[in-house]
């Protein structure tokens, strides 16, 4: 098998608080190829932003990794101390938040954030030529007269240029890999589609992987290569999008899919997940979906070991859509 | 940005002349400054005398109108008290006031910005325990106590500050310093100390309370995705926010500084104005009072007009000008 640029294997991250151990993430296991887009969806509290800040060795106290491995190229990112990780944050692996309008700081000019940015990682490139290079990746994403825009402080620009020039900074060291975490949800429509398209042609042209967070499906179904459903701090299903949408395996990802707008008469009630995302701190024996499931038996009690089909991975005892003669399990 | 100081000049001298108004004759209000000049066993004759001489014989109309002409043209008259020139009577003790607030005002800043920083960084280490909780002392032990026991600790048991004076001084364009000799650094750490313990703690817990907040904003994590750490990170990315609300503060601060220095310069026998001001209060020596009064009022305006410049400096989202602006 050809060494994916990033393989993380039973990656967990828990948070050490008073009222217990929050097991954010539990368990993760997920790969991205080179110029791959890989869409991690889930609902609020399921583990994906704490996963995004897990690679990039920025989850804060009282959480911190307890077991995995993060491998970015073949190297180990866990246990890195935080002056080797501050020399990839930035450099290898770069992020996209949330929040335009909060992203960016309001007291210094785009420039000086932009140009600190490539000399942190670089001490060798001159002030000239780092402007130069910030010029050259406001261009590639599509703001228009990029001189004046670098004088800019960040309130000077709308949300949709704010997040563009964050995702300007994502792309000035040519990252290998960009962690996205919902970048679109806080924008209007016509600028999300004007940014999923952006993002995707860099990602072709640069050959940069990207982990896309979000719990929009039909964002995903847009722009991912492959989805990752992401439950209680495990990915429950994983494949190429066409497979994961056309014929989920996993109940809730099933449920995900029935529960989106589409089709429906005029006035009829949407589909609803029974029940509510269980708490971290109290995780239902077995499989963790199980309280919720339609299709939940005895077997449920114990966790669920992953299985294959042909073209996914999922975690359940009781797939749908599935032949069970095509699934075998991983030991 | 003219118009803008144009408009803060004209505030600045509405305020002074109001300021004047009301003290001119509201000390006249108080009481007869001769009666408490002459000698008691003095007759009406030698009174009316007094009187005239200091120029109270006329309406209180034409005194306030005589001092603010003489005023314009830089004389501010002599005071009843020491019958000499005001001006040179407050220059004599001004700049010892100015120079302890000074000193007092940079202890403040170089100990409670750093510390206040590093415990919003750092809020569940033991060195921020101690430095918030040490900060609580700061702000609620009398100054006059402080003080008293700072000369108790230091001067007399320790030996290593002197407790009263200014020391050696130097005199630079008239005036004398006492912070460019090693003798009178040395007698102004003492009361210098004294007199910033309080704005110490206040700035060092303003500066926590917005490092906390900002070091929780998105745009620091970013900072962080982007492989930015250590004091880039703490004095650029986080202290530059955390300045604005501190700055509003510490103008404030600075001004009570001066105004209120009067309790560290009775303790530490520091010839300074803060005392004059009160013997002057007490005997009624009107054009000490108000001359003085407008030197720190004219103090003040300077400092809030550099409080607003420095809010330009530091956050871009703020334009001075006009409401069309």
């Amino acid at each position: 098998m050809t060494r994916e640029l990033l393989e993380i294997s039973g990656l967990k991250t828990h948070f050490f608080t008073r009222g217990g151990v929050a097991r954010a993430v539990d368990g993760l296991d997920l790969q991205v190829g080179r110029g791959q887009i890989v869409a991690l969806v889930g609902e609020s509290g399921s583990g994906k932003t704490v996963a995004g800040f897990s690679i990039l060795g920025l989850v804060s106290a009282p959480g911190r990794i307890t077991e995995g491995r993060i491998l970015l190229n073949g190297q180990d990112l866990v246990g890195k101390s935080d002056a080797e990780m501050a020399r990839i944050r930035g450099d290898r692996i770069a992020m996209i938040f949330q929040d335009p309008m909060m992203t960016l700081n309001p007291v210094l000019r785009i420039d000086d954030q932009m140009i600190e940015t490539i000399r942190i990682h670089d001490r060798k490139v001159s002030k000239v030529e780092a402007r130069r290079r910030a010029l050259e990746a406001l261009r590639e994403v599509g703001i228009p007269a990029p001189e004046a825009r670098l004088r800019n402080y960040p309130h000077e620009l709308s949300g949709g240029m704010r997040q563009r020039v964050a995702i300007a900074i994502a792309l000035l060291n040519k990252p290998d890999l960009i962690i996205a975490d919902e970048p679109t949800t806080a924008l209007d429509v016509t600028i999300q589609a004007q940014i999923l398209y952006l993002i995707r042609k860099l990602c072709e042209e640069h050959g940069t992987g990207f982990i896309w967070i979000t719990h929009d499906l039909g964002v995903a179904a847009e722009i991912a290569n492959r989805i990752a459903v992401m439950y209680a701090g495990r990915i429950v299903e994983e494949g190429p999008t066409d497979a994961v949408l056309d014929r989920p395996h996993h109940p809730y990802t099933e449920g995900l899919i029935r529960s989106l707008p589409e089709g429906q008469p005029r006035g009829a009630a949407l589909f609803q997940i029974p029940g509510m995302t269980p708490s971290l701190l109290n995780l239902p024996e077995g499989c963790p979906f199980r309280p919720r499931c339609h299709r939940a038996s005895e077997a449920c009690r114990a966790m669920p070991p992953e299985r294959v089909s042909a073209e996914t991975r999922f975690r359940c005892f009781h797939p749908a859509n599935a032949a069970e003669g095509a699934l075998h399990e991983l030991s | 940005m003219t118009e803008y100081l144009i408009r803060r000049i004209l505030t600045a001298a509405m305020i002074i002349l109001a300021m004047m108004v009301i003290v001119f004759f509201g000390l006249n209000l108080i009481g007869d400054p001769v009666y408490l000049l002459v000698d008691p066993s003095a007759n009406q004759a030698q009174i009316e005398e007094a009187r005239r001489h200091l120029g109270l014989d006329q309406p209180i109309w034409t005194q306030f109108w005589i001092f603010v002409s003489n005023a314009l043209h830089g004389d501010f008259g002599h005071s009843f008290v020491f019958n000499r020139p005001v001006f040179d009577v407050i220059m004599e003790r001004l700049p010892a006031t100015l120079e302890l607030a000074a000193a007092a005002f940079v202890i403040a800043l170089s100990v409670g910005l750093p510390a206040g920083l590093y415990a919003g960084l750092r809020p569940k280490s033991y060195l921020s325990r101690l430095i918030m909780g040490g900060s609580i002392f700061g702000f609620s032990l009398p100054s006059f106590w402080v003080g008293i026991v700072f000369i108790l600790v230091f001067s007399v048991t320790l030996g290593w500050f002197p407790a009263t004076g200014r020391g050696d001084t130097v005199s630079v364009f008239g005036i004398q310093w006492s912070f460019l000799t090693w003798d009178g650094l040395s007698h102004l750490f003492l009361p210098a100390l004294n007199l910033s313990l309080t704005k110490m703690a206040i700035i060092t817990r303003l500066t926590r309370a917005g490092t906390v907040e900002v070091a929780s904003q998105d745009y620091v994590k970013f900072a962080r995705a982007k492989g930015v750490r250590g004091p880039r990170l703490y004095i650029k990315h986080i202290g530059k926010n955390v300045m604005i609300p501190v700055v509003t503060v510490i103008g404030i601060e600075l001004g009570h500084l001066i105004a209120y220095s009067v309790v560290t310069e009775t303790i530490f026998a520091w010839p300074g104005i803060g005392r004059l001001i009160i013997t002057s209060i007490l005997s009624l020596d009107r054009p000490v009072v108000v001359a003085y009064l407008m030197m720190v009022t004219l103090l003040f305006v300077v400092i809030n007009l550099v409080v607003d410049l420095l809010y330009v400096a530091l956050d871009p989202r703020i334009r001075l000008g006009s409401v069309q602006d």
